[in-house]
């Protein structure tokens, strides 16, 4: 095989490589993602068996442990009076964890709760790059 | 009065890039016995603004040290028992200081690049300044018009600060943002040669060479920091793991991946002239994704563990990263004649071919990461509704490119170049891969539950083989100058690595890398997690051993007079077969809320922070974390002795400190006597701690290439100052 058809070659097969690759990743990634969504959306168009990734703020007082189980709600970040949706977690806390907090968790809706994935509750830290450390 | 001089530092420092701008580019494009005056002036400016900017970091270094209120920024990261090494490290940890301290670092590696390459690379030196210049102005114009200024005051003072977040409050996180930054910064000195490269046209592996030394550091500390932001979550946060794909993680190691496909993509440049394209691409990328990962830490437009709210930085950094990408693109299509390779790939089977692969790999990598990283903004780009995904989504596509880039990284120093002959292969690759291939039968045979993890089984044999082919170099290396010069082997080995430094600090990097991937492979693979509740005296069984309940802890930690947190906590005894193993303490500090007057629920109120109690070892890591504490019982005496309090708001604040730590004092001894039930996390993982090794034989590696003399560098400068010598006298 002469050079130039070589490099033809070659370069057909790395085009298709990175076909291939590039379509495995958008199929993979539409089909394994969860939604992420606000609390006030997850109250509205939950669908039961779906994982949604809820971002929001904890409400005060709403923060309750029994044993390995934690329930606390979430409301949207930006609407301090919005709906509340309580989710019932189990797994591992951060410790940055507190009413009034930014989290992100993993739930799905089983019945008519919410339940959190296990070991996916995250919490922002707080007091970096914002005006001024958040209050009670 | 300090923070007006700061400010005005930070003016005249943003002057002097324009300045430095102005002269550079002035005298780059005219020409006559001026024009050299104007370059060395613009490079002089960058001498200065290194100056400005140092001095006015120094400012906010003494302001933090002395607890200077008055400074918002210290009022709102530091307080009165902050211990002082973290004060000094506190100017970091907000945005504006940050920023200042990314403008510090650049100045300063600018400065450093522009005096070593004062007398080379002359037509491109005075670009390079103009972009270098252009990033310093950017981060300065962000300070002093984005609103994120640190030297921003408030009058009166505050009494007391905030305090640095506990969660920071350990030696990683405060070494982690400036290795990252001086990484990020090193990055640029590349980056702004490859421009000026590209510009002037001299596309030949001059402007390479000359920043060689700054990626190869620029990728170790960038490197370093990653792997500390690793450890700090490991030890640190309370979860166990060491990477969880968060967004500002991910925009950390993108950079990293191009960086080091740069490094290896270059040495092909600079031995057969070829991969021109990809090493300007590469670096390119590389610098626009620091620039990047800059970004995304402060913008909030991803949901992240650190993306912080939305800042009002996100324009101008888009804006800048949008400039960054459209001008790379510009220039290497302009010039996209010039960088055709001198020489044809002869065949697959190659060295240069194993490097083209190697660059795609990582490129891949990287893809894949951006990919997953910004998924939620492209998927609701594209369908409208925002979707994220998590890590075994990233771990699919990650670990069989990471597969292949062990193996390569094998292959790539053993095989020849232009066109690998079988007896080469034979020769060369047939040793290690038997070795590689010997270790997988006897792990899959040999040890319980291996063979059913193929990947981790994969790794193990790729990363032997790697070991192996690292070994035979060595030993075949020293077999070499024995024959020579008849030294004992080890002082042929010391003689053979100060000999090429570059080649054999490079297979030290290889072999800490196997030893890194390693560790992750076990340590991911073959974890166990195990939560259990346990009294005093009670015990729990995780991988053979028994962990037990000892006793409960109660720390108050006094800084000074004031007590600076309280910590409740336990001590586990862990044992195996009846012996015993290790004594594991973990704990939950309370810090108080300081914007409260003092009383004994804002002990409670404030931030807390889990210790982690570890057991580290070659073989595994035992690993456990007190979950939050039910503290009900505490806290009705809590709201009993703060109701005595509020009822006397004009008590004298000595005698109503005395009583809130009385009152702590007697919370201590109820919680010793009878604490509630307590939750665990106990993890048991193997060979954690090859990770950690792994990062210092990689680092030791580095270092090794990047140590400058040796009678390689002589040998390396002579004909590329005859090549320069030559061009000179034809232009003359």
């Amino acid at each position: 095989m002469d050079p130039a058809r070589k490099r033809a070659t070659r370069l057909t097969a790395a085009l298709t490589a990175a076909l291939l690759l590039a379509g495995a990743l958008v199929y993979t990634s539409f089909s394994a993602a969860s939604t992420a969504i606000t609390p006030s959306r997850l109250l509205g168009s939950a669908q039961p068996g779906r994982s949604y990734l809820v971002s929001g703020t904890v409400v005060n007082g709403s923060i309750s442990r029994h044993g390995d189980t934690t329930d606390f709600s979430v409301r949207d970040r930006a609407n301090s009076t919005g709906p509340a949706v309580p989710i019932v977690y189990s797994g591992s806390v951060p410790d940055p964890f507190e009413q009034g907090r930014e989290v992100i968790v993993n739930v799905e809706k089983q019945g008519s709760t919410f339940v959190g994935e296990r070991d996916t509750l995250v919490t922002k830290c707080p007091s970096k790059y914002t005006p001024a450390k958040p209050g009670q | 009065m300090s923070a007006t001089l700061g400010r005005a530092c930070l003016l005249i420092a943003f002057a002097g890039c324009f300045y430095g701008i102005g002269a550079s580019l002035y005298g780059a494009v005219v020409s006559g016995p001026s024009s050299r005056a104007w370059i060395d002036s613009g490079r002089r400016a960058v001498y200065a603004v290194a100056a400005t900017v140092a001095v006015a970091f120094l400012i906010l270094e003494l302001a933090f040290l002395r607890s200077d209120f008055s400074f918002n920024t210290v009022a709102q990261h530091s307080s009165i028992t902050t211990p002082t090494f973290y004060k000094i490290t506190a100017v970091w940890s907000s945005q504006e200081g940050s920023l200042l301290l990314w403008v510090l670092l650049l100045s300063c590696w600018s400065a450093l690049v522009l005096r070593l390459t004062r007398r080379s690379l002359r037509l491109e030196a005075p670009y390079a300044t103009a972009v270098l210049l252009g990033f310093g102005a950017f981060f300065l114009g962000l300070m002093i018009f984005a609103g994120a200024n640190p030297f921003y005051t408030t009058t009166p003072a505050p009494a007391d600060g905030a305090g640095l977040d506990p969660l920071l409050l350990h030696p990683s996180m405060m070494i982690h943002p400036p290795m990252l930054y001086s990484g990020y910064t090193l990055f640029t000195i590349p980056f702004a040669f490859g421009i000026a490269a590209l510009i002037t046209g001299r596309l030949g592996a001059e402007w390479l060479r000359a920043t060689r030394r700054f990626s190869l550091v620029a990728w170790l500390c960038l490197g370093t920091g990653i792997i500390l932001g690793a450890r700090w979550s490991y030890t640190e946060l309370g979860w166990g793991g060491y990477w969880a794909w968060d967004p500002v993680e991910n925009a950390s190691l993108m950079p990293w991946l191009c960086g080091t496909a740069f490094l290896h993509s270059a040495m092909i440049q600079e031995k057969r002239g070829m991969l021109k394209i990809w090493n300007v691409s590469l670096v390119l990328a590389t610098g626009t994704l620091a620039i990047l990962g800059t970004f995304l830490v402060r913008s909030g437009i991803l949901q992240s563990i650190h993306a912080f709210g939305a800042s009002t930085l996100g324009a101008p950094f888009l804006s800048l990263i949008g400039v960054m990408v459209a001008g790379s693109i510009g220039l290497v299509l302009l010039r996209r004649r010039a960088l055709r390779s001198e020489h044809r790939l002869d065949s697959m089977f190659s060295r240069e071919a194993a490097f083209l692969l190697n660059n795609v790999v990582l490129v891949g990598l990287c893809l894949v990461i951006f990919w997953g990283t910004f998924f939620p903004l492209i998927s609701q780009a594209l369908t409208g509704t925002k979707l994220a995904v998590g890590p075994p989504w990233f771990d699919r596509f990650v670990v069989p490119l990471v597969l292949v880039l062990v193996l390569l990284s094998g292959i790539g120093p053993l095989i020849a170049w232009r066109r690998a002959t079988p007896s080469n292969i034979r020769r060369n690759l047939a040793p290690p891969l038997a070795f590689g291939a010997l270790v997988a039968l006897v792990l899959g045979v040999g040890v319980d539950g291996v063979a059913q993890k193929p990947l981790a089984l994969a790794l193990f044999a790729v990363a032997s083989f790697v070991l192996a082919a690292v070994a035979q170099e060595l030993f075949r290396g020293v077999r070499a100058r024995q024959a020579m010069t008849r030294e004992a082997a080890p002082r042929a080995l010391v003689a053979l690595v100060r000999r090429n430094r570059r080649r054999y600090g490079g297979y030290l990097v290889h072999v800490g890398v196997a030893l890194l991937f390693i560790g992750i492979a076990a340590s991911s693979t073959f974890q166990n997690i195990h939560d259990a509740q346990l009294v005093p005296g009670q015990s729990t069984r995780v991988s053979g051993y028994d962990v037990r309940y000892v006793r409960p802890v109660v720390n108050v930690a006094l800084v000074g007079p004031r007590i600076a947190h309280i910590d409740f906590g336990a001590q586990l005894s862990v044992s195996k077969g009846g012996h015993h193993v290790a004594n594991l303490y973990t704990q939950r500090s309370y810090y108080p809320d300081t914007s409260q007057p003092l009383n004994v629920a804002g002990y409670f109120d404030g931030e807390a922070d889990s210790k982690v109690g570890l057991d580290a070892g070659l073989r595994r890591d035992i690993w456990t974390v007190i979950q939050p504490i039910d503290l009900s019982k505490i806290q009705t005496e809590v709201t009993a002795d703060d109701r005595v309090l509020d009822s006397r708001p004009n008590l004298d604040p000595a005698i109503r400190y005395l009583a809130v730590a009385r009152a702590i004092g007697l919370i201590r001894q109820q919680y010793l006597r009878s604490p509630p039930p307590t939750e665990f996390r106990v993890i048991v993982s193997p060979m954690v701690t090859w990770i950690w090794l792994g990062a210092l034989v990689v680092m030791l590696g580095g270092l090794t290439a990047a140590w400058p003399g040796g009678p390689s560098a002589r040998r390396e400068r002579a004909p590329a100052l005859a090549a320069q010598l030559a061009r000179e006298l034809g232009r003359a």
